[in-house]
């Protein structure tokens, strides 16, 4: 079988779903695929998001939203803990999400926005004319497809294969991808107020534990450790010691793993007829790990220069241009000073981190962003923090 | 030879990021290895369940 449209989306998680629909919004003939039979299961995610950023982008359903927090608390390995609120230093927390319910939701809007969803089909491979992109080969329900099309979307995640079929090498070396695993736990001990981060070389080596609660003394507790540090089930391993000392009586519901790109900003998101979009693009912030609001705002710039590339007649590198520029502007400014920070912190021993989080004590947090914070850090710890001078300032 | 244990897999796509040969492909519930792979065993160390494994 064959078909043809004017963009394939390659995957249909939050990038995708919103350059599928920003496109299609825009009058394009879109076709996006889901490789699984599920939009949005099994999930690959702590489901942590800023409320203010997401709002921005989308108007949220209640049933996309499995808990409101007000804020984040960060203990230190010595137990000292940190409050920050919402509305100010948690640019990445404020909802926790259900993104089973989230992903179909977002991929529903690219479909009322005229976008064609296709599940349970996998693209093969790009189909070419003279070198160039001009389409995909997919397999749909175990049948082969055609479609042709003359520009791709990659938003196919982590695994992205879209972008080295193009050319574009993001092959993730073991030092720029967390392994992570996590459980959906029932706990009383769960907070249900605040997204937890735990910090420690022997609970999590170069990561984090995190605890972002779903309502109910419910939470997904999971943790990340860069590649480097990790070995043959490690995560997994880790993540249930901590829930034998955090959450002795933890009932797990369920279990997530994945791995999480903190590459920092890739060389170049775009190919001749091809655009990156999110984790295949490794659009995920190093140092936090977040990857949802980066990845919805790459698909609403990718969809949008899709439609002025085609109506320009160039979807060749250089009519692409605009979305590199402004994803590296709107998203890739960020996503290299997080860098910075994540290869800074994964340096940092125990007693680092405890003297940071412990200079913080007598603060007040609560009116502090996080930029602010680092001030403050810097201030208390300038022999300690020289290198991240800076970023600082 | 690159093994996969079937029974351990979470099938998260962890070790197809990071495999330098293109050589692994998460076909939903199913990882598939192909004549590519090289066995430098990238992909057993980033796995979260251990559910890969070089052997001799």
């Amino acid at each position: 079988m064959s078909m043809m449209c004017d963009v394939i989306v390659v995957g249909a998680g939050p990038g995708g779903s919103m350059a599928a629909r920003t496109a299609a919004a825009a009058g394009l003939k879109v076709v996006m695929l889901e490789t699984r039979q599920e939009i949005g299961d099994p999930v690959r995610c702590a489901e942590g998001v800023g409320k203010r950023a997401l709002c921005q982008m989308v108007k949220p359903e209640p049933e996309w939203i499995a808990a409101e927090v007000k804020g984040a608390k960060i203990y230190s390995p010595d137990g000292t803990c940190i409050v920050m609120s919402e509305d100010k230093g948690g640019a990445e927390v404020g909802y926790v999400l259900e993104r089973k319910v989230f992903d179909r939701g977002l991929a529903m809007e690219a479909a009322r926005a005229g976008a064609k969803v296709m599940v349970k089909t996998r693209a093969l491979g790009l189909l070419r004319k003279d070198g160039v992109p001009v389409g995909v080969s997919a397999m749909r329900i175990g049948e082969p497809l055609q479609i042709e099309a003359p520009l791709i979307i990659g938003a196919d995640g982590v695994e992205s294969k879209v972008g080295r079929w193009a050319g574009i090498d993001t092959t993730l070396k073991l030092k720029d991808i967390e392994s992570c695993a996590q459980f959906l736990a029932s706990d009383p001990s769960v907070d249900d107020q605040y997204c937890e981060f735990f910090l420690g070389n022997s609970i999590a080596p170069a990561g984090y534990v995190w605890s972002f609660p779903k309502g109910e003394k419910l939470a997904n507790v999971g943790l990340g450790i860069m590649g480097t540090k990790s070995k043959p089930g490690e995560a997994t391993r880790l993540l249930k010691q901590f829930m034998k000392s955090r959450f002795p009586n933890g009932k797990v519901l369920e279990m997530v793993v994945g791995g999480d790109p903190c590459s920092g900003p890739i060389e170049s998101a775009t190919a001749d007829g091809v655009m990156l979009v999110g984790d295949a693009a490794r659009q995920t912030d190093p140092f936090t790990g977040g990857g949802i609001l980066t990845a919805m705002q790459a698909g609403i710039i990718a969809g949008d220069v899709a439609a002025k590339a085609l109506q320009a007649g160039n979807v060749r590198r250089e009519g692409l241009k605009e979305y590199e520029d402004r994803w590296r502007e709107e998203i890739g400014v960020h996503l290299a000073r997080s860098f910075e920070f994540k290869e800074f912190f994964v340096k940092l021993t125990d007693k680092d981190l405890n003297q940071l989080l412990g200079s913080l004590k007598r603060e007040d947090m609560t009116k502090m962003d996080l930029r602010a914070m680092l001030r403050v850090l810097f201030r208390l710890n300038p022999k300690l923090l020289w290198e991240l001078k800076h970023l600082v300032v | 030879m690159l093994t996969v244990n079937r029974y351990k897999c979470c099938y998260c796509g962890a070790c197809v990021g990071v495999c330098p040969t293109c050589a692994l492909e998460l076909v939903e519930t199913w990882l598939e290895v192909s004549a590519d792979c090289r066995e430098c065993g990238i992909c057993t160390k980033i796995c979260p369940v251990g559910a890969l494994e070089v052997k001799a």
